[in-house]
């Protein structure tokens, strides 16, 4: 594999671990939104590049779905859901943005610790592909633990999907059909997650999902 | 022969550095002015004001000490000798094996200290206010820059300016995001250094919301004038000093010719045009941020910091 | 030759000791003790220096019959100890010359007196001990005297439970100690260094070996989380012995730390270094939070010693990692930036203790907040002090800042390391390192400003005096080192050399003979530092931009009330203090790292109540740590104290019960 391919394609698994942490930064929902349509961005150009050197056709169509429906379709439906709800304005984290992104640098030197010693015998880019992937992955779970808000829970859970999508196709190994059925289960999950806020919001009057925690069972 | 050509150079960088430097600060405040709709004040507007300060006379505050008056010739000092460490035009200075990137950020750390401390010595609210929150600020950045040092030197295998504009200019460099990374976190850290909006504002009075202001609000006269001129050769450094690092093409080495130099000149100048339109671009459009929003600004560019030296280290071992 | 004068001067230091128990009473004591630990000082500093740059590569050996009757007291001068020595002895060479003047202020000279000279003879002995059982015994000789002298003021608030505490730890410390001379021994009781070296012990051992060294010379350093009786026992003593607290006594730690780790334990392994370096990052960087907190000058700088001391660690750390990677020349640099910073730290904490030592002597005060505008009563103590701050902060042109380049070069060299998680903690140490220099020059910012700078707050800073000129000579010397260790740094790390090559058997390239003598750690291409030649270049540049002006422009100058944005305020309670200075840096930092939490109460308009601000923080390596220890403590002091009350026929009982279980365990044993 010549060189340039190999940079260009190290320039979007690294921007897509770059933008995982544009998202853990962004407190905004409108930005949070703009940012996550940034990140499946960046995922389809990947994902593109990649069937471009692996000359894998299918993968285009991978890409496209990414673009579509992630980068177009779901900021849309959730700008629309953010705007209905009236929580455009909300401004919503746990602890600190320092120390979350403290936290997100550990988490990516970890995965980074983790896989490059196991897949010693892969190729170049499949390593790092893993390891951003893993990275994604984990920064997503960081953002969902580390946010109140349900919006952004559901944004950090989709950005986990696209840490999945930089592993398959770095794995050389995801069939069509896995991916359509994985990106149509996204959409499905947006439709339950959307119906599901509205019933949040109708029953609580609040988007924070902690307000969920004192009707659990088993507490006096 | 050669240390004598060498020694000229160095001394037409010296001289280069501080005569541009007002030059760049009023080119900044006529874009902004042209991006508002105003006419602006002229170019060359710095210098009139820096003259007219300097044949003024200085006004001290009764309890003023020596620091007060000397720390301004220190912070000139300082910060002229660091921008005159910095390559512009051409790379192998004479002097540029007397400090390191590391050593030039810590004589800014100096100034810094010097200006600090001149902030304090008169003992009103507002020098201790500005004091306070320029070394909270300094204490995000230098870590900051450390790590896009780190980032270069990981890279280029040294600290040392002159070897790094001549590694990213050199073929083996390639597509980096890392290089990416520590771009924007070097031009967060230099707008909080400079401060620049939306850190702190340069041209505020504004009681409550200035830094840096706030600090040389008991200067006048010739003192004043010292730190402004310190304060544009600041700003000159840190565009100087990108130029180098991430946009070393056209830059003369150091034993070239006449006409190797002039088109180092020229490149030079086009990049400090380029920036300066940019940074006045970046100022219209962002709104001042709040005094402890700074530290989750500075806080993103040491993460893009550590962040770009772990994809580092990716790319290097895989 | 050299090993002879410095046990001579030993000697004398120890005759002193016992002469002024006699004559506690009489005024001319002081004077008798301080010349005489001056004269000794200077021999020993004298004889030390000269072996280190004459004959660094050669060893002396002394036997004593002394100690233990099978093994006698051994000691041994070689250039680790030479350069340590040189460290001690420069240290008690001034702060006997400040004595000279402090001291006669003493209100109980007889508490003082007595130990000063012990303690500098304990220090010394501590580095020359060859066996170790001279080293434990020197070692616990310096810690009990050292706590005498904490103890000099037992009456003053605090000083009692600072000494309390004092005495815990160190003597926790030295447990720790014994326990590592005991593993290195080995069971046939080789207690010689020599018979130590010879041995090399099993990889479990060696790391038992490490966490104990790292305990028992770690708390007498002050490495966090052992640092908690530091800021309270050394600014409780007289300010020239807090100088050698903080700037000696943690530097002899550091010698065990490396005498053992370095020279008796044999090859290390490269998770050592990642210990060693994350001990030493998180103590840089707390220590200098806690420093932020402090309003009280002397605590201020005893925090500092703890974040300096997590700079020495860094270097050390790094050491380790490089050397177990068989990468021998960059673990030299490591080991000089460390031992560099180790000669710096002594120099410019001690500079800065004088300093705090005059303020105190001439007004009483050692909070900060009742402190301002001394500059202008006590100039000369204000140069000094302002020389030592920018030394600690880690700016050019002082010596502050090559040790910590020095650092950095070597953390730069890191990625060369095989080892992934080196790799991470070494970039991670180095954001630490930087982090906590530019915290430091806040620090200082805000200590020197609000102790010199502005407007007096209390009348006694407004009536202050100029200190004495023994004091003032005592920090001017300093000053001078600090600059010349700064601006000709080479000559300094060439007699770092010897060290490196005995411990690791390598050594930086000779840096003297280098062109303007620039400092060149591994090679030009790849970063080098000259300050002399920055140092000339500012001073021309500040002189001649000022004679330029004031030759062509304006020189007229006119002293009038402050401008203060058009609306002055005379009071000297306007100003800013100590504490609102830290604020900013309290807000990002003290909700992490104290738990810090601000409250503001504004009473709403038209009513007179005074508005009211709260602020908690909370030590949280006390409450993890400590807190714990102590509640386990209490909690079988409570249980144990029935044991009082029990009839004769009980103990009996116990004893007897105890007697036969021995004896069970005995004979299952065999």
């Amino acid at each position: 594999m010549d060189r340039l391919a190999l940079d260009v394609a190290h320039l979007f698994a690294g921007g897509l671990v770059l933008v995982s942490f544009m998202l853990l930064y962004q407190d905004r929902m409108f930005g949070l939104l703009n940012i996550f349509a940034l990140h499946a961005l960046v995922v389809s150009l990947s994902v593109a590049w990649q069937a471009h050197i692996q000359s894998a056709p299918h993968l285009y169509i991978t890409a496209g779905i990414a673009l579509v429906v992630k980068a177009i379709i779901i900021p849309v439906a959730l700008r629309r859901i953010i705007v209905r709800l009236g929580i455009h304005r909300t401004i919503d984290t746990v602890g600190g943005i320092g120390q979350t992104m403290l936290a997100g640098i550990g988490l990516v030197a970890l995965s980074i610790m983790v896989m490059l010693p196991i897949t010693a015998e892969a190729g170049t880019l499949t390593r790092e592909d893993l390891a951003f992937s893993l990275s994604v992955i984990l920064l997503g779970l960081l953002m969902m633990i580390s946010r109140r808000n349900a919006v952004s829970q559901i944004i950090g859970f989709m950005s986990i999907e696209n840490g999945l999508i930089l592993a398959a196709t770095a794995a050389k190994g995801m069939p069509l059909v896995v991916e359509i059925s994985v990106a149509f289960s996204i959409v499905i999950a947006l439709i339950v997650i959307g119906i599901f806020l509205f019933r949040i919001r109708e029953n609580f009057d609040t988007m924070d999902v902690h307000a969920l925690e004192r009707f659990r069972g088993g507490q006096p | 022969m050669a240390l004598i050509h060498d020694a000229l150079v160095q001394l037409a960088q010296l001289l280069l550095m501080l005569a541009l430097a007002p030059l760049l600060t009023g080119y900044i405040r006529k874009v902004k002015a042209y991006l508002l709709r105003r006419q602006g004040p002229p170019l060359l507007q710095p210098y009139r004001d820096l003259l007219k300060l300097l044949r003024k006379e200085a006004v001290l505050a009764d309890n003023a000490s020596w620091v007060f008056r000397t720390a301004p010739y220190l912070i000139f000092a300082t910060t002229l000798i660091a921008a005159a460490l910095v390559p512009t035009f051409a790379t192998g200075l004479l002097f540029s094996p007397a400090a390191d990137l590391i050593a030039i950020v810590a004589l800014l750390g100096t100034a810094r200290f010097a200006l600090a401390l001149a902030g304090l010595d008169v003992g009103t609210s507002f020098g201790g206010i500005g004091a306070s929150r320029e070394m909270m600020i300094a204490s995000l950045a230098e870590p900051a820059m450390l790590m896009i040092v780190f980032t270069l030197s990981l890279l280029a295998g040294s600290t040392q300016l002159s070897s790094v504009a001549v590694f990213v200019q050199g073929p083996t460099i390639g597509l980096r995001v890392s290089l990416a990374m520590a771009l924007v976190a070097l031009i967060m850290v230099a707008i909080a250094e400079n401060s620049r909006i939306p850190v702190d504002n340069p041209a505020t009075h504004l009681e409550l919301t200035m830094i840096h202001e706030a600090m040389i609000l008991e200067y006048s006269g010739r003192h004043l004038a010292v730190i402004e001129v310190a304060a544009s050769l600041k700003l000159l450094l840190y565009f100087s000093l990108i130029a180098c690092m991430f946009l070393p093409w056209g830059i003369a080495s150091a034993n070239g010719d006449l006409a190797a130099f002039a088109i180092g000149l020229v490149s030079y100048v086009t990049k400090l045009a380029m920036g300066g339109f940019l940074l006045a671009v970046f100022e219209t459009a962002t709104a001042k941020m709040r005094v402890f929003r700074v530290s989750d600004f500075l806080g993103a560019a040491l993460m893009l910091g550590l962040l770009a030296t772990l994809l580092l280290f990716v790319s290097q071992a895989a | 030759m050299a090993l002879t004068i410095v046990l001579s001067c030993v000697a004398v230091l120890l005759g002193t000791s016992a002469l002024a128990v006699a004559g506690a009473r009489s005024s001319l004591t002081s004077f008798f003790v301080y010349g005489v630990a001056l004269a000794a000082g200077a021999c020993a500093l004298g004889a030390a220096g000269a072996m280190l740059v004459i004959a660094p590569g050669s060893a002396q050996t002394a036997q004593l019959p002394i100690g233990l009757p099978w093994l006698g007291a051994h000691f041994r001068l070689d250039a680790l100890a030479a350069l340590f020595l040189v460290v001690i002895n420069l240290g008690s060479f001034t702060s006997s010359l400040y004595g000279l003047g402090y001291g006669r202020h003493e209100s109980s000279p007889g508490r003082v007196l007595p130990f000063f000279p012990a303690f500098l003879a304990g220090m010394n002995l501590v580095v020359l001990a060859d066996d170790a059982f001279t080293f434990l015994l020197t070692w616990e000789f310096m810690s009990l005297t050292s706590w005498a002298l904490v103890m000099a003021h037992h009456r003053e608030r605090d000083n009692a439970r600072a000494g309390y505490i004092y005495l815990i730890m160190a003597s926790f410390g030295t447990l720790a100690l014994l326990l590592t001379f005991g593993l290195l021994a080995g069971p046939n009781g080789g207690y010689a260094f020599d018979a130590i070296r010879a041995t090399t012990p099993s990889a479990g051992l060696s790391a038992a070996v490490l966490t104990l060294a790292l305990i028992g010379a770690g708390s007498k350093a002050g490495l966090v989380p052992l640092h908690v009786w530091l800021p309270l026992a050394h600014p409780a003593a007289p300010s020239h012995v807090s100088a050698l607290m903080s700037g000696v006594m943690t530097k002899v730690a550091v010698y065990g730390f490396v005498r053992i780790v370095f020279d008796l334990l044999g090859p290390p392994q490269w998770w050592w270094g990642a210990v060693v370096l994350t001990l030493g990052g998180i103590s840089a960087v707390l220590g200098v939070l806690y420093a932020l907190m402090q309003h009280d000058l002397k605590r201020l700088l005893a925090y500092h010693t703890v974040e300096n001391i997590g700079i020495i660690f860094i270097g050390l750390g790094l050491a380790l990692a490089f050397r177990a990677n068989d990468m021998r020349a960059a673990a030299a640099l490591a080991l000089t930036a460390a031992l560099f910073h180790v000669f710096n730290h002594s120099v410019f904490k001690s500079l800065l203790f004088f300093g705090a030592g005059a303020v105190l002597g001439a007004t009483g005060e050692r909070d900060m907040e009742h402190l301002g505008g001394l500059i202008h009563r006590m100039p000369l103590t204000a140069i000094a002090f302002l020389a030592g701050s920018t030394a600690i902060s880690a700016l050019p042109p002082f010596n502050g800042f090559v040790s910590e380049w020095l650092t950095f070069q070597a953390i730069l060299l890191s990625p060369q390391l095989p080892q992934w998680l080196l790799k991470f903690i070494v970039p991670a140490a180095g954001a630490m390192l930087a982090l906590s220099a530019a915290l430091a020059a806040g620090c200082f910012v805000k200590a020197f400003g609000a102790t010199f700078l502005g407007r007096p707050r209390r009348s006694v800073a407004q009536n202050a005096q100029e200190t004495d000129a023994w004091s003032l000579a005592a920090m001017f010397i300093l000053v001078l080192l600090c600059l010349v260790a700064g601006i000709l740094p080479g000559y300094f790390i060439d007699a770092l050399a010897p060290v490196t090559q005995l411990l690791l058997d390598a050594r930086l390239a000779p840096q003297a003979q280098l062109r303007w003598l620039t400092i060149v750690p591994i090679a030009a291409s790849r970063s080098s530092y000259n300050g002399l030649l920055l140092f000339v270049l500012v001073a021309a540049a500040g002189w001649l931009g000022a004679y330029v002006i004031h030759r062509w422009a304006s020189h007229a100058l006119r002293r009038a009330a402050a401008w203060d944005c058009g609306f002055p305020d005379a009071r000297p309670v306007t100003q800013y203090t100590a504490g609102s200075f830290a604020q900013p840096i309290r807000r990002v930092f003290g909700g992490f790292a104290f738990r810090a939490h601000e409250q503001v109460y504004i009473p709403p308009p038209g009513q007179i109540q005074p508005a009211q601000f709260h602020l908690s923080m909370r030590d949280l390596v006390w409450d993890v740590l400590y807190a714990p220890i102590e509640g386990v403590v209490n909690f079988a002091a409570d249980r144990l104290n029935q044991v009082q009350s029990w009839t004769i026929r009980a103990y009996l009982t116990m004893v007897f019960g105890s007697v036969v279980l021995l004896l069970m365990v005995l004979a299952v044993w065999h």
